[in-house]
């Protein structure tokens, strides 16, 4: 049975989620323009925003094989992506109930700002809030790659149209809100600077993974 | 440059799809059902603010391996005193396309 808390837990996270739905429906907009002036099928570039629903990891994915890289290439570039849902999943796990399997299940429903939105900031997450957060972003981001994918002599060039940005601004808002916990600043400030500093260095991707490593410092709190 | 074949494009959309289920998994399957030692909740309790710093970064100054500063740039810039102000995040996105467009149109990269 779901609880009656569980059901306002999932509706707030509903609310809270519309906001992200919009913003993921642009970029997964962009996604579907670009699959398709990569080669995809607009039923495989649908196909692969329902099972992955991770920006990043798609579009690095298909940039890698475009430019001749090859599958293998193409699902480690999108691995590396995906590196920081290993530090995400670290940090939920404590909250999510059930065995292996069940676990397994509900982690699939972790994307960025829903993760962020069901932080409690204790350590804890509200694992109702995360699954309604990631609702309304699941159909979002299936829409926009419809329209995309099948409308992208409309919607033209991507950059021309600064679309390119949205993507950064998103994680913004969310990084935002963590800043206005306190202690949050210094090592945000510090991960970001040492992100930066490895990019020329590591393969994409890699610089958020040992940038979470900062986060060791609470050890010695 | 010849479009990759529907079949490598079809182990490319599964192999992407298996590794992020995977990877989100994990996590959860290898440390959930039990109670996390106070030292491993500090550092659980720094790791949003961090990764979303690192990500904010690497997107909006690199592209792959290069540091970068282009007109995407101050788009975002321009959204981030919007959030800081409080504004509402639909706002701040379409600013930032906005400004990142305008100064393209102008010649900016």
């Amino acid at each position: 049975m779901v609880h009656a808390d569980h059901r306002a837990s999932f509706r707030r996270g509903v609310r809270l989620g519309v906001p992200f739905a919009a913003v993921g429906l642009l970029l997964s907009s962009s996604f579907g323009v670009l699959a398709v002036q990569a080669g995809f099928s607009p039923v495989q570039a649908l196909v692969m925003s329902a099972l992955v629903h991770a920006g990043a990891a798609q579009f690095a994915a298909t940039s890698i094989v475009v430019t001749g890289g090859g599958v293998v290439a193409g699902v480690v570039a999108a691995s590396l992506m995906n590196a920081r849902f290993l530090a995400m999943g670290a940090a939920l796990a404590p909250s999510l109930p059930g065995g292996p399997a069940l676990r397994a299940v509900q982690a699939q429903t972790v994307v960025d700002p829903s993760w962020a939105v069901a932080n409690n900031g204790d350590g804890t997450f509200d694992r109702w809030l995360l699954f309604g957060a990631t609702a309304p972003q699941y159909v979002g981001w299936i829409s926009g790659t419809l329209l995309g994918a099948f409308g992208g002599d409309l919607i033209g060039d991507i950059e021309r149209l600064g679309l390119d940005a949205i993507y950064p601004t998103f994680f913004l808002a969310l990084l935002i809100a963590e800043l206005r916990r306190p202690g949050s600043r210094g090592i945000a400030l510090t991960g970001a600077l040492l992100a930066l500093g490895l990019v020329p260095f590591v393969p994409a991707g890699i610089p958020i993974l040992v940038a979470a490593a900062v986060a060791l410092v609470g050890l010695a709190r | 440059m010849t479009d990759p074949s529907p079949t490598t494009l079809w182990l490319l959309i599964l192999g992407t799809a298996a590794a992020t289920m995977a990877i989100k998994a994990f996590g959860p399957v290898v440390l959930g059902g039990r109670q996390l030692p106070p030292a491993a909740t500090r550092v659980l309790v720094l790791l949003p603010p961090v990764v979303l710093a690192a990500l904010v970064a690497t997107s909006a100054l690199a592209d792959g391996s290069t540091l970068e500063i282009d007109s995407s740039t101050a788009g975002v810039a321009a959204a981030g005193v919007l959030l800081v102000q409080g504004r509402h995040l639909l706002l701040a996105v379409l600013v930032a396309a906005a400004v990142t467009a305008v100064l393209r149109l102008l010649g900016l990269p």
